[in-house]
This record gives structure tokens, C-alpha cells and sequence, in this order.
């Protein structure tokens, strides 16, 4: 009887042992298996000549009501075009919970992110698939992207993302709040601005901020250092990937600017003000409500502005830049939204077809372009005479800064953008008056950043 | 019988008999049966408490980033923790802030509640309940609600104060407010402590009291001599797990600071990394930076000062606990 028999035999070292490594060998595969974030394919796929019925997962950042539905609109195009994929899109989605998934194996097929900072370390860690074989297979032509845009879409030779769409940045202002402070033109130069935000600026009798002409606090809204540099051409990493922030004389330059602006309002004054500023992404947005008169921002607001059926009047402009660099005039700072392939994605297949209709279809790029007011990052969708954005003198700002060649981002890191959380962190000390040395403070960053950067080779 | 026999035949002189191979075998059964009721538990302890720290301690001697193959780099990450990351030292700071002021001030506020409502007449019940509420309340969603009320442009405590006349601070927008204001969180939320302490006063036997008062003794001697000896273990365990969870101090930290900057992708520890706590660099280091062998690192750093407190506050315990010295051991 085979049940007596293993009785028996249970109770023999021999057995024992066999039992013991069993065990062992179950752990082990437990434990692995749980370890594991399943980087090869699975399941049914969706190969070149494949039809079969597949449903794939797509996480995206975009979080208000009438993006989800953009979104929603641009994905049945492409079910239109590939009836046998079901895409099933998940909105709100950040990159700290996509990086999670894919060391738990759980990542989705397709991800996009708002954070091309992460590019470098996506592509750097295998985290994101490399496209480059789907992209010369299907014979895909990357002259179609501008070369700022492809150059942070990809990392150490590895395209593990593409551009989906753009943000640039530039500087919107109340024309209401401009007539009557006697200004007739936003301002060109840093020490315009300066100006017109002094102008600009309403106290209340107890001496709080009623209006701020502008808001150099670093951290309120998009007013970022990445956004302000900008404006003096910085460039944040030298050639060989090691931080430029203490040699780059731009750097002391913006932030002695903004400290001086800080210091006209007050710290303390400001940091209140900004902690009464509603959700950036509200109805309720302090430039909307003409509670702050000039800001730095993306060219989405005007989506926005339209959306939350704002009255604010208002205008347009690029970003003024330092009053010794004239040729700046008209650029500012790019970031895209980058969508790729997450390691362990089930269907890599079906989730390239999404990637490169999202990324390359012109249609798609300029109907999704047009629904969230986005900037479109092929130059066919640029050029398409069905880019009803191109028509609004308010949009058209930001199409103008994202072909202006002088127009920068911030490069790729392998350690995720750490560089910019260094900064970040010694920029709010800066504006609080807690660095006594400014270009040694640099220096000091300059060290962090390349001792961060060096920790994960 | 058969034992017996067996044992018989060995020399007088061998001090461990072996038992004959009936006994041992029904020994063996024993052993494998305690062994199989034991087994779940066991498991579980290798699965989820050894593995993971045996993998922790390894992954922080590698350039680990949980994705690609880890590879060997010796001390590399300790070496950075203590010359390299400019956040750790302020990191180390403000846990130990925590700890030092945070902790004890939970501790006492918890215990001056439990001796209040021990003592109430009338409305004891609903007291209590009051005071146990907020630790029933979610960490983020309690972190949201408190970051608003204390928003110092539109919260009501600040308009609150302003109606008397004070210039309220700008508490979790300033560096040097921040830290408090987190205080102030702990303490509302410090019902769960509360609650044992008020089981373990009303546990002090009354004769105790009225024995103190016939001798004459004043409310803080009855406090010193009666009610702390015999609460003293009820303490000790509210300031080993208060330092452990000040140490571990991470979510109210993390949320405070993104809703009073309003911006999740901001640099963490907001204002001017005054909020940023040792676990929350760690997480930052592994979760954003792609960092995960110097997040364990920092982890094992962790581990290792949250035992060496608890020793040292057992250790100092057991001095003033009079209960301990008298038993006897067994």
C-alpha cells in the first residue's frame, strides 16, 4: 500500500533527507518565485501576423476629469485600428508605484510617466524594455522626433521610452492686472520681471500678500529651478555625466536673482502666501482666480484655464531671460511625457502596437494634443494643418519655444534625477537664507551629486 | 519493560544510559511531532523575518537597484552614508529630534490623559472615547486634516489664535515649526497609549493609596511611590515601542510634507528638509534613486540602533522596576 510504505519510509534518515530537500527545494522555489519580477514574455501575445483577442494594461499619470477622457478618445482610435487589442487604461498612476510593480512582477504592459528624470535609471536598470529591435523592425523613423526630445527619451544607447507629447514652459500674465499697474508689454528680460512684479504685487493692511505680481518662492507650483535656469542657460550635467551646478555660472546667477526677489517680498511672507495657494490643479489656481498675477508654467494651463471656465483674461510670452543674454528670447525648458515598455510586461507585443501608435501616429498625437493641450512631439503632427492648437495665438507661445534651438531640458541620470533632488533641497535653504556662501553651496551640491551618481555604478 | 532490560545491561558506571531503540524512536516521533505543530510558525519566521534580513544585510554590501543583477561593493554604501549623502546628517537629526522630544512627549501627555479620565466621576466614558478617537483615524487622512487646520494663510488655528491676539507660526511651512507641529499630530493621536495606561492605573490597588495618604504622603509622592512602580512596566513598554516607532517615523513625515508644499514631486523633507526623517531617506535612496544596497545599508543601520536602545532602556528598566527584583527565577 503506497500510504503505509511512505509512512515508513518517512521515518528513515534517508528519507528524511530526500523529505528535507524537498522542503528546501519548495522553499527555495517560493521564495524565488515571489522574488522574481518576471522579465521574459507570457501568456497569449500579439505577434506581427497575430489577431488574437488580447487585453493589455496601460498606467498614465493623467489624473482630471477631461484628460481621462482625452485619453479615453485617442485609445479608441487606436482599438479602431486593432480591434483584437482591449486596452484596459489605468489613470493617476505615479512612477514611484510603477517602479514598485515591476520589482514585484505585477508592472503593467504599457506605462507612461510625466518624470523623464527616471528615464536614466529605467533604461540603465532594464527596469523599461529596450525598444530599439521593435523600432528598426517596424522600421520607425526617429528623424520624425526633434533631437532634444530624443535625447530624453533614451539613455546610455538604450531607447527604453518614447515621446509622448511635450510640456514646455513659459509665462502666462494677467492683462486685467497689466493695464491697470500701466504695463503694456510682459516682460522680456529677469530684471523686467522683477519689476513688473513689484508693480504688480498687492498687500493687505496687515501687510500679507493679497495679489503677488509674481511668485519667485522655488516650489510654488511650477516655479522649479529646472523652469528658471533656463532662462540663463544652464546646463546641469557637464559631458561626462558629473554635475555642472558650481561651474556653470548660471546657477549663481538664477539664484542670486530669485533670493533677491524672495527678499523683497520676505521669506516669511512668501512661504504663507504659498501655503494659501489652492491645488495647482484646481479650479481654484491662483493665477485663475487673479491672486497672482504673472507665473511660470506649462503650456497645459491653457487647456485648463478653458476647462475650469476661468474669466481670467490673459496672455502668453516666453520666459524672460538674463538681461546679458538676449539670444535666449523665445526658448525655455522642455519636458516630455515619456510612455514605454515596463520589464515583465505580458503582452510586449500588443504594448509595442500601443507605444508606437500613441508616439508616431499622427492622428493620435494631435487629436490627444489638441484634447489636453499638450505639445506634439513628431514634426508631422507640428506641421499637420489638423492641429486646431497651432490656431491659438495663447497655444502657439509654447510651439514656438518647444522649436526654438537654444530650448533645453534636464539630461537623463541613472540615479533617477537625483541631481535635482540634491538641488532642490539646497535651493530651499538658499531662498530661506540658510546658505551663507552661495558658490560654495554649489560646489558642495556639485560633490553630492557626482558622490550619487557614482553609488550606483 | 523492554527499557528497562536494556538500560540494565549497560556498565554502572555510564553516567547517560542510552535509551533502547523503542524509546528513541517514540523520542524521534515526539520531536517530529512538536516540529510539525511548530512548523507554520517557523516558516513563517524563516520566510518573512530571516530571509528578508539575511537578503538586507547582504543586498547593502551591492550596488543592488532590486532590477538588474546585483554586484559586490564591499563597504562602498557605508562609506557613502558616512562621507558622501547630503541628507543623511539632517536625516539622523530630525529622527533624533523625534525621539528625544517627540516620544516622551507622547509618553507624558498619554499618561496625564489616562490619570484625568481615571480619575473623572461623571463622563468617564465619553472622555475616554474622546480621547481614543483620533487614534482610530487613518495616518494620511489624520496627516491631511491636521496640515489643513494648520495651514497658516486659511487653517482655523491660526485664525483661532489670531483672535487672541497671537501671531500664529507658520507651522508645517516653517523649518523650525515643522517638527513640532508633527508633535502636536502625535499627541492627539496618542490614544492607543493612553488607553493602556489607563487600563494599568486603574489596575494600582486602592488600599495602596489610602495606606500613602494615612502615612501622610502628597499627591506626588502617592504619584512617585505608589502609581509609577506600579505602572513601570506599562511605561517601559510605551517608551520601547514609542522609540521604535520614532525611529521608524515615516508616513505623517512624508504626507505632511507633500500636502504643505502641495507638490508630490518636489524634493522630499519639505521645508528645507526639516521633515526629512532617516527612514524616509531610505526610501527616497532605494524607492526614487534606484539605490536599493545603500537603502539597505541605511536599513541595517536602523536595525541595529533600534536594538541597541531597547537594550539599553530594558537594561536601565529592570534597575527601577521593584516587581523584577523580588521575583525569583525560575
Amino acid at each position: 500500500m503506497p500510504g503505509s510504505q511512505h509512512r515508513r519510509g518517512f521515518h528513515t534518515a534517508r528519507a528524511r533527507r530526500r523529505s528535507c530537500a524537498v522542503a528546501l527545494a519548495a522553499a527555495t522555489a517560493l521564495v524565488a518565485s515571489a522574488c522574481s519580477t518576471g522579465g521574459g514574455t507570457s501568456g497569449p501575445d500579439t505577434g506581427a501576423g497575430d489577431t488574437s483577442p488580447v487585453t493589455i494594461t496601460f498606467w498614465h499619470g493623467f489624473s482630471s476629469p477631461h484628460e481621462i477622457a482625452s485619453v479615453g478618445a485617442v485609445l479608441a482610435l487606436f482599438h479602431k485600428k486593432y480591434p483584437y487589442i482591449t486596452v484596459k487604461a489605468v489613470p493617476a498612476e505615479t512612477d514611484d508605484k510603477v517602479n514598485q510593480a515591476i520589482r514585484g512582477g505585477t508592472a503593467p504592459d504599457v506605462d507612461a510617466s510625466f518624470n523623464a528624470a527616471n528615464v536614466g535609471g529605467w533604461c540603465s536598470s532594464g527596469a523599461f524594455l529596450d525598444l530599439t529591435a521593435d523600432i528598426q523592425a517596424d522600421h520607425v523613423d526617429l528623424g520624425q522626433i526633434p533631437k532634444a526630445v530624443q535625447s530624453y527619451t533614451a539613455f546610455g544607447g538604450k531607447r527604453c521610452t518614447m515621446p509622448w507629447l511635450a510640456d514646455t514652459f513659459g509665462l502666462y500674465y494677467n492683462k486685467k492686472l497689466f493695464a491697470a499697474a500701466g504695463i503694456t508689454a510682459p516682460p522680456k528680460t529677469m530684471s523686467e520681471l522683477a519689476a513688473d512684479a513689484r508693480k504688480l504685487t498687492v498687500l493687505n493692511p496687515d501687510g500679507s500678500i493679497k495679489v503677488a505680481g509674481f511668485m519667485p518662492y522655488l516650489g510654488a507650483y511650477e516655479m522649479l529651478t529646472e523652469h528658471l535656469v533656463t532662462s540663463w542657460g544652464g546646463s546641469w550635467l557637464k559631458a561626462d555625466g558629473s554635475s555642472n551646478v558650481g561651474t556653470d555660472p548660471a546657477f549663481a546667477a538664477a539664484m542670486t536673482w530669485q533670493k533677491s526677489l524672495v527678499d523683497w517680498f520676505g521669506a516669511a511672507k512668501l512661504a504663507k502666501f504659498k501655503a494659501g495657494m489652492p491645488d495647482e490643479f484646481s479650479a481654484q489656481n491662483s493665477f485663475e482666480t487673479g491672486n497672482l498675477a504673472m507665473m511660470v508654467d506649462g503650456e497645459w494651463r491653457t487647456a485648463f484655464i478653458k476647462n475650469d471656465k476661468s474669466t481670467v483674461d490673459y496672455g502668453t510670452a516666453p520666459m524672460p531671460v538674463a538681461d546679458t543674454m538676449p539670444q535666449l528670447y523665445g526658448s525655455g525648458y522642455v519636458g516630455g511625457n515619456v510612455i514605454g515598455i515596463p520589464r515583465g510586461s505580458k503582452h510586449p507585443d500588443a504594448a509595442w502596437k500601443l507605444v508606437k501608435f500613441l508616439t508616431t501616429d499622427t492622428e493620435a498625437v494631435t487629436t490627444l494634443a489638441d484634447a489636453i493641450g499638450n505639445v506634439p512631439t513628431t514634426l508631422p503632427a507640428l506641421d499637420s494643418p489638423s492641429l486646431t492648437l497651432a490656431q491659438d495665438p495663447k497655444f502657439a507661445t509654447f510651439l514656438d519655444v518647444f522649436k526654438n534651438p537654444h530650448t533645453s531640458t534636464t539630461p537623463a541620470s541613472a540615479d533617477g534625477g537625483a541631481y535635482l533632488t540634491n538641488y532642490g533641497l539646497f535651493a530651499n535653504k538658499w531662498q530661506s537664507g540658510q546658505i551663507p556662501d552661495l558658490q560654495a553651496g554649489l560646489k558642495a551640491v556639485d560633490r553630492q551629486n557626482d558622490a550619487a551618481l557614482k553609488l550606483g555604478q | 519493560m523492554s527499557t528497562l532490560t536494556a538500560t540494565g545491561t549497560r556498565s554502572a558506571g555510564a553516567p547517560d544510559a542510552a535509551p533502547a531503540p523503542a524509546l528513541r524512536a517514540r523520542h524521534r516521533r515526539n520531536r517530529l511531532r512538536v516540529l510539525l505543530f511548530l512548523a507554520p510558525g517557523l516558516v513563517g519566521f524563516a520566510v518573512f523575518l530571516v530571509y528578508p534580513l539575511v537578503m538586507t544585510v547582504w543586498l547593502s554590501f551591492t550596488n543592488s537597484n532590486m532590477i538588474s543583477p546585483a554586484q559586490f561593493v564591499g563597504l562602498r554604501n557605508y562609506r557613502f552614508m558616512l562621507d558622501s549623502d547630503p541628507q543623511i546628517w539632517q536625516a539622523v537629526r530630525n529622527t533624533g529630534w523625534l525621539v528625544v522630544i517627540m516620544v516622551p512627549a507622547q509618553v507624558l501627555f498619554a499618561l496625564g490623559v489616562a490619570m484625568v479620565t481615571a480619575r473623572l466621576k461623571a463622563g468617564a466614558g465619553l472622555f475616554r472615547t474622546l480621547f481614543y478617537l483620533p487614534a482610530l483615524a487613518p495616518p494620511v487622512a489624520a496627516t491631511v486634516a491636521f496640515v489643513c487646520m494648520f495651514n497658516p494663510s486659511s487653517g482655523p488655528v491660526n485664525q483661532l489664535l489670531g483672535l487672541v491676539g497671537i501671531h500664529g507660526p507658520l507651522w508645517f511651512d516653517s523649518p523650525s515649526w515643522s517638527k513640532p507641529a508633527l508633535t502636536l499630530l502625535a499627541l492627539w493621536g496618542s490614544g492607543t497609549v493612553m488607553v493602556i495606561f489607563l487600563a494599568a492605573l486603574l489596575d494600582v490597588p486602592a488600599e495602596q493609596y489610602e495606606a500613602a495618604e494615612l502615612d501622610g504622603a502628597n499627591p506626588w509622592q502617592r504619584f512617585r511611590y505608589v502609581t509609577l512602580p506600579a505602572i513601570s512596566p506599562v511605561v517601559l513598554f510605551a517608551t520601547v515601542t514609542g522609540v521604535i516607532a520614532g525611529l521608524q517615523y515615516f508616513t505623517q513625515a512624508m504626507v505632511a510634507a507633500q500636502v504643505a508644499n502641495g507638490n508630490i514631486q518636489a524634493a522630499p523633507g519639505y521645508p528645507n528638509g526639516s521633515t526629512m526623517t532617516f527612514p524616509e531617506e531610505l526610501y527616497t535612496s532605494g524607492f526614487n534613486q534606484f539605490h536599493a544596497g545603500y537603502a539597505c545599508a541605511l536599513a541595517v543601520v536602523l536595525f541595529l540602533v533600534s536594538m541597541a536602545f531597547t537594550l539599553v532602556l530594558l537594561r536601565r528598566a529592570s534597575g527601577f522596576n521593584p516587581q523584577e527584583t523580588q521575583e525569583t527565577p525560575l
